[in-house]
């Protein structure tokens, strides 16, 4: 199952994370907390994307839904443990309507019927004032509390958050082991074969695009009360690029891939501040740079590594030969 | 009813723009397989390019010519020598996430080097209007919609009746078999580059004094041609055209009778219909699946 290595790696990072926040000030706490909110949107994304094989480009959108759900629910009364498990399911509800049509067609098409519902969903955030607060958004999101626990302090939520986080990779994990992963697998590398084979490809393909939507209403219920305050703008296009670069960036279709992507994600606007608007640019350039050079993302290096070696030994020995 | 005649000529103008994007969108698509996300900055960048120029002194048509120029030298040969050609093999995602990141990037530098508040842009056919059995009309919408029809036409002409045109066809039906008969596969797809640069210059020619030159004005208008471009059938010339109209027409008349707040959801709900009942676009042809 677990190699033991892998076990080390596990232990070690629970560790790293159950001791961070006492070496790290309050912004670096909600930093911390931010990543682990993004990590969840982004392990979501991951099962679209990378070992789906589908394009969804609507990923901040459906975060969106989530925490304006939760937002929405907690002004009128209720408590965060209902409103999360609603933001939940209209998540997933969602990604089946949106998937439906344009998988039935062709898998290019998601990425723009994705693009387009992004673009609906801002304006329905922005423009449905009397639900949503329109641009002023909504203000003062209380955090949950459990049996009379309160999660307000900044220690108590980032716990929660990493509690969330744990379980949402966990179950992501098991997921991708059980027949269904590998059949998510099998479509993306062939979709015809994997049909042949008796897998329904549109069913597959749909749930996974719906699981995703789920994962990012997850998050989105997080984000909602980590920042108390949400508005159109964090749920536009650009941050649903953000995501899907998140993921290729960190290697699709492999499970820490959105882990990392999401961290440099984050952190590199931190590093880059000084070079202000001009970060974004150079981001957009990494990126295309990667693409051409190591298309399967950061955690593909060694392979890539390990690929042109072998290819150079073999043109070595050809010269040899010759 | 004048009302009506009015926003159908407007929407028509808007539309035929739409139109142009979409349509070097698709000819890249057939010729190369490359889906460019960056399609909107494309029609960004020469919009820029000509507003530097004019701050030269330049006049706007002189600015224009040094645009397309430009944007032959940039988002045809260097994109295609540097981006997509390297990646060969890489397979569509990879081309999708760079043209994205690409997108980013091109959205950043200019509003890193040249702010994020809109540029005013002056039409070429100039701001006069003049009434026609009560509707008012626009020079710059005639002057759109006459353009672009006749930027279409040409291209059509070129395609089917030149020599260069049909070799450009055969490569994007069937690149094995146009490098068997001889045809210089490279040089063709570099052509069809160069044409999609001459098409998003004049697009940004047409559209900018509606939209005014902004870091992201490439959003909608790339967003607006993918669309087009499905609606109309994504391996047919004319289907972008046809896509574009459709598209610029119902946004206009649903902007001004149903809701303006949603506008820029009309052609998200046009795809939706179209690709439900006819999956390859209104006048695209079945294509198969590779095993």
């Amino acid at each position: 199952m677990i190699s033991k290595q892998h076990l080390a790696f596990l232990g070690v990072s629970l560790a790293a994370l159950l001791c961070a926040p006492m070496l790290l000030k309050t912004y670096g706490l909600y930093l911390l907390t931010l990543w682990l909110v993004y990590v969840i949107a982004a392990l979501g994304l991951n099962l679209t994307v990378g070992y789906a094989g589908l394009k969804s480009l609507c990923h901040a959108g459906f975060m969106g839904v989530g925490a304006y759900t939760v937002a929405i629910m907690m002004k009128a009364g209720f408590s965060f443990w209902l409103a999360s498990p609603v933001a939940i399911v209209i998540c997933f509800m969602l990604g089946l309507v949106i998937g439906f049509p344009a998988l039935r067609v062709q898998l290019h098409y998601l990425g723009f019927a994705t693009l387009g519902f992004n673009l609906l969903l801002v304006l329905f955030f922005r423009n449905e004032e009397w639900l949503t607060g329109g641009t002023f958004g909504i203000q003062n999101i209380k955090r949950p509390t459990l049996f009379g626990f309160s999660f307000e302090g900044n220690l108590a939520f980032y716990f929660l958050v990493l509690t969330v986080t744990i379980i949402s990779g966990v179950l992501l994990a098991l997921l991708l082991r059980s027949p269904w992963g590998r059949a998510f697998a099998a479509l993306r590398d062939n979709p015809i074969r994997a049909e042949s084979t008796g897998v329904n490809i549109t069913a597959y393909t749909l749930m996974s695009f719906a699981i995703g939507a789920a994962y990012a209403g997850i998050a989105g219920a997080l984000f909602a009360t980590l920042v108390n305050f949400i508005e159109p703008a964090p749920f536009g296009i650009a941050n649903s690029l953000l995501f899907l670069m998140m993921v290729v960036v960190g290697g699709s279709g492999r499970f820490y891939g959105p882990v990392l992507g999401a961290a440099i994600a984050l952190l590199l606007p931190e590093v880059l501040r000084d070079l202000k608007d001009w970060y974004l640019a150079v981001f957009g350039f990494v990126v295309v740079l990667m693409m051409i050079w190591l298309p399967g993302g950061l955690l593909s290096l060694r392979e890539a590594l390990k690929l042109s070696k072998a290819k150079r030994d073999a043109k070595l020995k050809t010269e040899g030969a010759v | 009813m004048p009302d009506f005649l009015q926003l159908l000529l407007s929407g028509v103008a808007t539309g035929a723009i739409y139109g142009m994007a979409a349509l070097g969108f698709t000819l890249l698509w057939q010729a190369a397989g490359t889906i460019n996300f960056a399609q909107g900055e494309f029609v960004m960048l020469p919009a820029f390019a000509m507003l530097i120029g004019m701050s030269f002194g330049l006049p706007l048509w002189a600015s224009f010519i040094v645009a397309v120029a430009l944007s032959i030298l940039v988002l045809g040969a260097a994109f295609k020598n540097w981006i997509v050609d390297p990646m060969r093999g890489s397979g569509v995602v990879a081309v999708v996430v760079a043209t994205l990141g690409l997108s980013i990037g091109l959205k950043s530098v200019v509003k890193a080097a040249y702010s994020a508040e809109p540029h005013p842009f002056p039409s070429i056919f100039g701001d006069e209007v003049f009434k026609l059995a009560g509707v008012t009309i626009s020079y710059s919408d005639v002057g759109a919609l006459v353009f672009a029809g006749l930027m279409v036409f040409a291209l059509q002409t070129f395609l089917n009746k030149t020599i260069t045109g049909r070799a450009m066809q055969a490569v994007a039906q069937n690149t094995f078999a146009a490098e068997a008969l001889g045809i210089n596969v490279k040089r063709m797809i570099f052509y069809t580059f160069a044409i999609n640069a001459i098409l998003v210059a004049v697009t940004a020619l047409l559209i900018t004094p509606t939209y005014l030159a902004k870091f992201d004005m490439g959003d909608n208008i790339g967003l607006k041609a993918f669309f087009a471009a499905i609606i109309g059938g994504f391996n047919n010339s004319r289907g972008a055209l046809l896509g574009g109209v459709l598209v610029g027409v119902l946004e206009n008349l649903a902007g001004a009778y149903l809701s303006p707040a949603y506008k820029d959801g009309v052609a998200l709900v046009l795809f939706m219909a179209v690709i439900l009942v006819k999956p390859d676009g209104l006048l695209g042809t079945p294509q198969e699946r590779k095993v």
